[in-house]
């Protein structure tokens, strides 16, 4: 086996559970993002873009379709006989199986494979974010400053530095203090889950923190604190430029919504800087004669009869005659009918709604059921749901993945409410 | 499928296709905005089972094979047999250019020969259609066939076209008595489609045969020369098919996929048509974008009219700009101002400000690849 410089670690392992129906199916990073990728898209690029060949992909949460999406890694060109995309899922050892416990834990698991390659450095990264970002210059800082570990960080408005993880730095970037989502934040350098370490150094930090009972096994709450707390040289990277923890609902929506900009702030369109991901087999897509786009991103395979504002539409949707989809997020395959409006929704991945529907009307009533997750105005629609003809829907409305047309609750659905699968109540 | 490999004949120049055609094989020529043209006729092969496929190239074949690679994008990078492209070679006496179809595959003989397959379909690259050969070969078997030719009713092609065609004649049975190849004033409308199903052995036997008494030709010095003495049957298909051989039938089998029918036909039955992919964005649409019954490609960014037209992917169109009935190829710029009507414009062609050109529908005006203008 070739040793290697840097191998990077991606943790797919979360739920991403603030995505609502979204992610009841998949994990976070599995979901669709920008008209064609996969949320983990972004952060596998940027591997490719910065020259690292050697990633492994940390999977735990409904790892299916993320691992049908990375299969040997070809859309990466990471179908490398020495190297390449390797899926770390939890397993079974000699005496005891388990799952990862935290994002440390994960990686403590994988030591062997990590040390596989003998690599100086490992690149941590989280399969969450929406960037684009050149790890090898982050690097080449760690490089210069002789650092244990680098923490990649970004100016976040101080309104909202108690939301993040804030680095706290003497005025060359060295960094004396970390806070998790503190009350009186002293910095807005908030962590973006980007951790370069000197791979011997994480080591002997991730087999102590092993044996700490007390630990949670977290990277942010126990070994970056730890490290600190021991003197480390660790040194906090500025970067600027797009960056999107989409986690939420109304943040998902939002950041497919920069995309389509006149000259967007995360612009998909950089030759020197490609996001990669398997490409559907579809045609190019069809806007028919009474068809309309406008300020939208269409990907191939769609057939347009309706209009179009606004919208990000993924490979292959219909949009039957007399349609208007407005402010909305449609995921592949589906089909909305004829004389439908659809208004500030994300519909799931094959999802079927009917003709004459009216989505995302009314009045701006948090959900009754979840109310911390849909309270932005946004219906959102699970995979392969199917809504009849004529439905009435109103705002902050969840629809459940695969709900049929009988256990429909009513033709009138009303803001806050939600159309359940078989009825249940959760 | 029973054991069947595909062999593609690429053929030679075609100057009806002008500049289309000056620098990449016919079957090289961009269509309906991310295909080639030899996409159709290879991916009805990989649909109908088949594996075991050799491209069969002579004239300007770089594109070709630039486009083809290893075959993985219709999964035939195989471990065992897959794609194989045979551009022409110098080697003992049996060397240079093609002098025809037969002559093609007799130089690659031995491809046929170390292959297993009980059954050959040999398939023109040129054509856009979609077709499973698997039917037409029980039909071959059925009538216990020497060679089975698919022919189509052509009524729906100009006449000057029908004329670069074979037009066949069945008898009741369906075996064919009458052959007749480019009639100048042909009297019927039925015409081969130039797919040819028979053994891979008698193939071989009828390769060597008609090379050995100096023939070149497998249509004229084959399939004619023995409609007597084998038993040739017709196979008719319904379908969508067409050839591209002149200018004006590239543009209007372009403006043919604009039709819901066809399209469907084409890109939903029988199974996926697959090409070579290109890593590009979803087309953008900004603000000012009025498209119209159009194909359009990823990485497009459209934010003027565009009406009846194909676009291949990155196509950039500016603000103030009118496409009209235009087939315009991979990354064009239309600057602002531009008003164009029935146009092919080839790859990395740029239109500079305010330029109108108008050609017509009958006689599209063709702008060579990397133009500035």
């Amino acid at each position: 086996m070739h040793n290697k410089e840097i191998i990077a670690l991606l943790l797919a392992g979360g739920q991403g559970s603030r995505l609502g129906v979204l992610t009841k199916n998949i994990a976070k990073p599995a979901v669709l993002y920008g008209g064609k990728y996969r949320i983990i898209d972004f952060s596998l690029s940027n591997c490719v873009n910065s020259d690292i060949d050697t990633v492994g992909v940390l999977t735990q949460y409904q790892p299916l379709e993320l691992n049908a999406h990375i299969g040997i890694g070809k859309p990466w060109d990471m179908d490398r006989i020495n190297g390449g995309v390797t899926i770390l899922s939890p397993y079974l050892k000699a005496e005891i199986g388990e799952w990862y416990k935290g994002t440390a834990n994960a990686v403590f698991q994988n030591i062997h494979y990590v040390d596989k390659y003998s690599p100086k450095y490992v690149v941590i990264l989280s399969g969450d974010h929406i960037y684009k970002m050149n790890y090898s210059q982050m690097l080449d800082f760690h490089k210069a400053n002789n650092a244990d570990a680098t923490i990649s960080v970004i100016n976040v408005p101080w309104e909202e530095a108690n939301r993040y993880g804030i680095m706290n730095t003497q005025d060359n970037g060295k960094i004396y203090e970390f806070e998790e989502k503190p009350q009186n934040p002293k910095s807005n350098l908030a962590s973006m889950g980007v951790y370069i370490f000197t791979w011997e150094v994480l080591k002997e930090y991730l087999i102590r923190d092993d044996q700490n009972l007390e630990s949670a096994h977290d990277f942010g709450k126990n070994i970056i604190p730890l490290m600190l707390g021991e003197g480390r040289n660790m040194w906090a990277y500025k970067f600027s430029g797009y960056w999107r923890d989409v986690g939420t609902i109304q943040a998902y929506w939002e950041s497919n919504m920069d995309l389509i900009s006149r000259v967007p702030d995360f612009n998909l369109f950089d030759p020197a800087w490609k996001i990669y991901t398997p490409n559907p087999v579809k045609p190019a897509h069809y806007i028919g004669p009474t068809g309309s786009v406008k300020k939208s991103i269409v990907a191939e395979g769609c057939m347009i009869y309706g209009s179009v504002k606004n919208s990000v539409l993924f490979p292959g949707v219909y949009v039957g005659e007399g349609t208007e989809i407005v402010d909305s997020i449609i995921m592949t395959d589906s089909v909305i009918g004829s004389n439908s409006l659809i208004d500030k929704c994300i519909i799931g991945e094959g999802a079927r709604i009917g003709n004459n529907v009216k989505m995302g009307i009314g009045e701006n009533i948090p959900n009754e059921l979840k109310p911390n997750l849909y309270d932005s105005g946004i219906t959102v629609v699970g995979e392969k749901a199917t809504v009849p003809d004529g439905c009435q829907i109103g705002k902050n409305v969840m629809i459940d993945s695969y709900i049929t047309d009988q256990e429909f609750p009513s033709l009138n659905v009303e803001s806050g409410k939600s159309a359940l699968k078989g009825g249940e109540s959760e | 499928m029973k054991s069947t490999m595909g062999i593609i004949l690429t053929g030679g120049k075609n100057d009806r296709l002008r500049e289309l055609s000056e620098m990449r094989s016919t079957t090289a020529v961009p269509i309906g905005g991310k295909y080639r043209v030899i996409d159709f006729v290879l991916s009805n092969m990989v649909n109908s089972g088949i594996t075991n496929i050799g491209v069969l190239t002579q004239y300007s074949f770089r594109s070709l094979m630039d486009h083809l690679g290893s075959g993985k994008e219709w999964d035939l990078d195989r471990r065992n047999e897959g794609l194989f492209v045979f551009p022409p070679y110098l080697a003992g006496e049996h060397s240079g250019w093609y002098q025809g179809s037969a002559d093609a595959m007799y130089h690659n003989i031995t491809f046929l020969k170390r292959s297993y397959e009980e059954y050959v379909v040999v398939a023109q690259g040129n054509c856009v259609y979609k077709m499973l050969f698997d039917e037409m070969l029980d039909y071959h078997i059925s009538n216990n066939a020497d060679i089975t030719i698919a022919y189509r009713d052509m009524r729906d092609f100009p006449e000057e076209e029908i004329s670069y065609m074979g037009i066949m004649k069945m008898d009741d049975s369906g075996r064919v008595v009458d052959f007749k190849e480019k009639h100048k004033n042909p009297q019927s409308t039925i015409c081969s489609m130039g797919i040819y199903i028979l053994k891979r052995e008698l193939l071989i036997a009828l390769l060597e045969e008609c090379i050995s008494h100096g023939k070149y030709d497998f249509v004229k010095d084959v399939i004619i020369n023995k409609l007597n003495s084998l038993n040739i049957y017709g196979y008719r298909f319904d379908g969508y098919w067409r050839n591209l051989n002149t200018i004006n039938a590239y543009y209007r089998i372009n403006m043919e996929m604009l039709n819901p029918e066809i399209r469907h036909q084409l890109f939903e039955e029988h199974g996926k048509v697959y090409t070579k992919v290109k890593d590009e964005p979803p087309a953008k649409y900004n603000e000012e974008a009025e498209v119209k019954n159009s194909i359009i490609a990823d990485g497009c960014i459209i934010e003027g009219t565009v009406i009846n037209s194909v676009l291949f992917r990155g196509v950039t169109i500016k603000r103030n700009v009118v496409v009209k009935d235009c087939i315009i190829m991979q990354d064009s710029i239309i600057e602002e101002g531009v008003d164009i009507e029935s146009l092919i414009i080839d790859k990395n062609v740029y239109l500079s400000r305010g330029i109108k050109l108008k050609g017509m529908a009958n006689f599209p005006i063709t702008i060579g690849k990397n133009a500035v203008i």
